[in-house]
């Protein structure tokens, strides 16, 4: 028995025309969505800049961000200047939170010059330095951003991820693991160590500061060395501009 | 149910008992694993599933009849992946907070044995509205299992639900803590979602004789 639908003429046809339909209908769908999409991706990145800083609407337990409606705002009001370092020259941009980490990395694995962008906020009175972070975890890419005080000392952090496993590594991006960076020091006397996600650590409550490692997530093994990694690796980079600060 | 026919009924509550995608069908049991270490990602994949099922379902059927045989996998699959993709693109520009919770399962949904499964073994042979039900009913099937594993795992490997501690502090020794009880991280690791089905296959298969394979 054999159907009109059997031939293969009609199988070439038919592949054809769908692959036509279905492409048209996602490059159409893609594109009209996307103005609204960059917005959204726009206004995250504020968000998180001002979550490190602390500019939040943090409950008990759960991370908040501060409202879509008046991140604008809020944004320019706390956040003082936007630098740019790039090969020891520190330029303001307005849009510096806009460079996108993941593009600067590639510049500087095919030999150029990276440019570094460093927010600096101001609240109470209190300077805040921000500076975003990119790495990978276990599945995809983990990013974030850090606040540190003038010595380098972390005053908040914001981890994001794009696929670590939900109740395991994507617990970064939750307070309980967020918050213990806050106070830790990324020196260790005269050198620059980061912080480690230890799972060594002997001091789960975290009251040791200065011990440059903070605990880490049960069976997230993968995720947590990619936090400390991406702390050590990028944050190494903005060394020489606090030098800088405290010798000025 | 005077909605529906006694026929069109089964069509949504078998898949709840006693052909249930999971623990009869065995189908969609890489999600299982993956997932259910929080009862709030189950519960998101579930909701996830059902749209894609139900939807998809329909779309298949619609073109059942025009569908080439040789190729029929290849645009389910497209279906699927289409799908997928809408869905991704409308929660990114409308539901941004949402849509970065769902992150990696929307595009799990695509290797969801159970929607290939349904596509294959129902849409392909039903008209829209059959096709509609059956989606609907598996992908409630599959999401009440999910929901039990993820339940149990979150519960027993964090002492949390729906990531609000119900224990009390297992830092500060309070609550059950208080007693000795320790979180049991075992559970949180994909191997023990297996073992939270096969005690379900096993408690449902003692309920119901007539499930239990002959040799």
């Amino acid at each position: 028995m054999s159907k009109k639908t059997d031939g293969n003429a009609y199988t070439v046809f038919f592949a054809v025309g769908m692959v036509v339909v279905v492409g048209a209908l996602l490059a159409f769908l893609a594109s009209f969505f996307k103005p609204t999409i960059d917005e959204n991706k726009r206004i995250e990145k504020q968000q998180n800049i001002l979550y490190a800083m602390g500019v939040n609407e943090n409950d008990e337990s759960s991370a908040i961000f501060v409202s879509k409606d008046v991140v604008g705002e809020t944004f320019s009001k706390y956040i003082t200047k936007q630098l740019v370092i790039q090969g020891g020259n520190v330029s303001e941009d307005e849009k510096a939170y806009l460079i996108d980490v993941k593009k600067e990395q590639t510049v500087a694995k095919e030999g150029g010059e990276r440019r570094f962008p460093l927010f600096v906020g101001e609240k109470d009175g209190k300077k805040f330095y921000i500076a975003p972070i990119r790495g990978k975890g276990l599945w995809d890419a983990i990013w974030g951003y850090v606040a540190m005080d003038e010595n380098m000392v972390v005053q908040g952090a914001y981890f994001d991820h794009k696929g670590e496993t939900a109740g395991l590594g994507a617990n970064i991006k939750l307070r309980f693991f967020m918050d213990d960076f806050i106070g830790e020091h990324l020196f260790k006397g005269e050198e620059f160590v980061g912080i480690e996600v230890s799972k060594s650590n002997n001091d789960p409550k975290n009251e040791d500061k200065t011990d440059n490692q903070v605990d880490a997530i049960a069976g997230a093994t993968i995720t947590g060395n990619g936090v400390s990694a991406m702390i050590k690796v990028e944050l190494r980079n903005y060394v020489p501009y606090f030098t800088n600060l405290k010798t000025n | 149910m005077g909605l529906l026919s006694k026929k069109d009924a089964k069509l949504i509550t078998d898949p709840f008992a006693d052909n249930n995608p999971i623990t009869i069908q065995v189908l969609g049991i890489c999600s299982a694993l993956a997932i259910t270490a929080e009862l709030k990602a189950s519960l998101v994949m579930s909701i996830s599933v059902l749209f894609v099922l139900g939807v998809g379902n329909v779309v298949i059927s619609l073109m059942r009849n025009i569908i080439p045989s040789k190729i029929r996998i290849i645009v389910q699959l497209i279906v699927v992946a289409t799908l997928v993709i809408i869905v991704d693109l409308v929660l990114k520009a409308f539901a941004y907070e949402l849509s970065k919770t769902l992150g990696a399962f929307i595009g799990l949904i695509i290797t969801n044995c159970i929607i290939m499964g349904r596509f294959e073994a129902f849409a392909l042979g039903n008209g829209p509205w059959r096709s509609f039900l059956d989606g609907i009913g598996n992908a409630l099937g599959y999401g009440v299992i999910l929901i039990i594993v993820g339940f149990f795992r979150e519960l027993l490997g964090a002492g949390t639900l729906f990531g609000i501690p119900v224990l009390g502090d297992p830092i500060e020794k309070t609550g059950l803590y208080a007693y000795g009880y320790e979180n049991n991280g075992f559970m949180l690791l994909a191997p023990m979602a297996l073992i939270v089905v096969g005690i379900i296959i096993w408690v449902q298969r003692s309920r119901n004789k007539a499930l239990i394979e002959e040799h």
